[in-house]
């Protein structure tokens, strides 16, 4: 039994949407009231009732919310923060202490992860050790909202405003990432990664071992590209590429293939759009006019990655 | 072959810059029922995989709220006061700073940071005031800091700032996370290998993975210096620009 399990902190997280949506709907000057307050309150239907929900109810609420974003039905209403004095006021009278909170969430996934994990009575666990990463995050982010509110002496009603204010900032790419991995899940069902696997195969002159590594590499770049998860190419380009070409064929070391050819796959995961969470989510939390701007200013970082990753696998796979 | 027109309606929806949900929706849609899926069954999936990956969305909703909330207190500010005070800081070094320490404390699986939760409230900021700082002293080097605090940076500047932090961020993540301590990718590595019949061990894993991860913090610390270089550049125009008033 794990006390703080994620459906735990997926009640929260509904809860909270849930009052964002509630916040849009009473303000009658927001100008895509209707369609946003749905939008909010039907990704908190699928936090609160996820697990209990049919799929295919959930699957007909997504199309809900995809229509509501594509037909540009839910927006942002522009909600202003205070001004740069009052910040700059309030910033000298915290001095650093505004720090605390902040730092109480690494601090929390710090302590979470080496010790909160391990931390149990019989069967009952503190946190759920599958999932330490997540729920110590939220538990440091539980405990920073009540840390913030007693430093600022701010209403509690603060941290539901801001925090709607900061989520229609993001919009609708929030949901962006789950719906990425939905689309992973289908191409996997569909059996898209072997056929792509069987195309690069085929397509090159493997019999030379610098080639079965460049299309090994590579091939964990573009499909991760195409899927958005180095993950989800991983094992589809492994027994699609290295392991029969690389491994079996011209004898390399498997370790070493699977450890640079996952790395490999990160490269992809810089490059793509299809990586919302990485890529796209923070454009829009920067606040970037240009959604790409991420993407852009790690291109350069990603094809040196790739090459080194290449050379490296070249000079090391057939020799360890 | 006809599976992979999943993969050409993303292509062709993003180039085309249709909104990115419908992109992926439609994509879902065409692969599932190109694969001899009935809609209904494919958005059977679409809700079970929705569901399964809420823990993606999940820290990002509880981030938002104490961001907001210390946002408004000051916590920007008072990142950029902090940085106007390290006279070394430039928005470059900010962002080496950053990685290295991601890059390491992730390596022993510990995993700080994230886009809501580090960057927009504390990276961000201090990179964009170290820029500052750093345009403010090559106009006036003696009244460097004073100017800099009413400064305002270029917006093509600023964007350029954060997407580096945003970059930043996620080589720290990735790059550091295959070394050292086995997580997540180390164990799916091994146990796709296992279900092979290929015994490998965690240690070779990790160990081969430090070769990148140097290349990759080496990479960030070029295209820091780089944007260093930048901004020193525009900041050398600037005064140009300004010549008229």
């Amino acid at each position: 039994m794990k006390l703080l399990n994620l459906e735990v902190f997926y009640v929260i997280a509904g809860i909270f949407l849930l009052l964002v949506a509630g916040r849009i709907a009473l303000d009658r000057t927001h100008a895509k009231r209707w369609g946003s307050a749905l939008f909010w309150g039907l990704l908190a239907v699928t936090f609160l009732a996820g697990k209990s929900l049919p799929p295919v109810a959930v699957g007909y609420m997504m199309l809900a919310m995809v229509g509501l974003a594509a037909t540009k039905r839910m927006g942002f209403a522009g909600e202003t923060g205070t001004s740069a004095e009052e910040r700059a006021a309030s910033a000298e009278l915290l001095q650093n202490r505004i720090f605390a909170p902040a730092l109480l969430i690494p601090a929390t996934a710090v302590v979470g992860t080496l010790l909160l994990s391990k931390l149990h009575v019989g069967d009952w666990w503190l946190l759920d050790s599958a999932n330490t990463t997540v729920t110590a995050v939220c538990l440091g982010a539980v405990g920073a909202v009540g840390l913030a509110l007693g430093l600022t002496g701010a209403r509690p009603a603060t941290p539901v405003r801001e925090g709607s204010r900061l989520m229609q900032t993001v919009g609708w790419a929030l949901i962006l990432p789950q719906l990425l991995a939905a689309l992973g899940g289908i191409f996997a069902q569909a059996g898209v990664g072997p056929v792509v696997a069987e195309l690069a195969a085929h397509a090159l002159p493997t019999q030379y071992p610098f080639v079965a590594v460049v299309a090994y590499c590579t091939g964990m770049a573009l499909f991760t590209i195409c899927m958005g998860n180095a993950f989800a190419a991983f094992p589809v380009i492994t027994l699609g590429i290295g392991l029969p070409l690389i491994v079996q064929q011209h004898h390399g070391n498997p370790a070493i293939m699977a450890a640079i050819g996952m790395l490999s796959g990160y490269c992809g995961t810089l490059l793509t759009p299809m990586a919302a969470n990485f890529n796209l989510v923070p454009a829009m939390l920067l606040e970037l006019k240009d959604k790409n701007a991420v993407i852009k200013a790690q291109v350069p970082i990603a094809l040196v990655i790739i090459t080194a990753n290449i050379l490296i696998m070249y000079f090391c796979v057939y020799r360890f | 072959m006809i599976k992979l027109i999943g993969i050409l309606v993303v292509a062709v929806g993003f180039a085309l810059r249709f909104n990115t949900l419908l992109v992926v929706m439609v994509a879902g849609i065409s692969t599932g029922l190109v694969a001899g899926m009935s809609f209904h069954e494919i958005m059977e999936l679409f809700g079970k995989y929705f569901v399964e990956n809420r823990y993606m969305t999940l820290t990002v909703v509880f981030m938002l709220p104490v961001v907001g909330v210390l946002e408004r207190y000051g916590l920007r500010e008072r990142a950029e006061a902090l940085v106007r005070r390290a006279r070394a800081a430039t928005a470059g070094r900010v962002l080496i700073f950053y990685t290295a320490v991601r890059q390491i404390s992730i390596a022993f699986g510990v995993n700080i940071g994230g886009h809501a939760g580090m960057v927009r409230p504390l990276v961000a900021p201090m990179a964009e005031a170290a820029a500052k700082l750093q345009i403010a002293k090559a106009a006036l080097p003696a009244e460097g800091a004073a100017r800099a605090k009413q400064g305002k940076l270029p917006e093509k500047t600023i964007e350029l700032i954060r997407a580096h932090a945003a970059a930043a961020e996620n080589v720290g993540n990735f790059f550091g996370e295959d070394t050292v301590f086995a997580v997540g990718a180390v164990l799916l590595i091994q146990g796709t290998l296992q279900a092979q019949g290929f015994e490998v061990g965690l240690w070779a894993l990790s160990l081969w993975g430090i070769p990148t991860a140097l290349v990759a913090f080496a990479c960030l610390v070029w295209r820091a210096c780089a944007l260093d270089r930048r901004l020193a550049r525009e900041s050398a125009a600037e005064p140009k620009q300004e010549g008229g008033r």
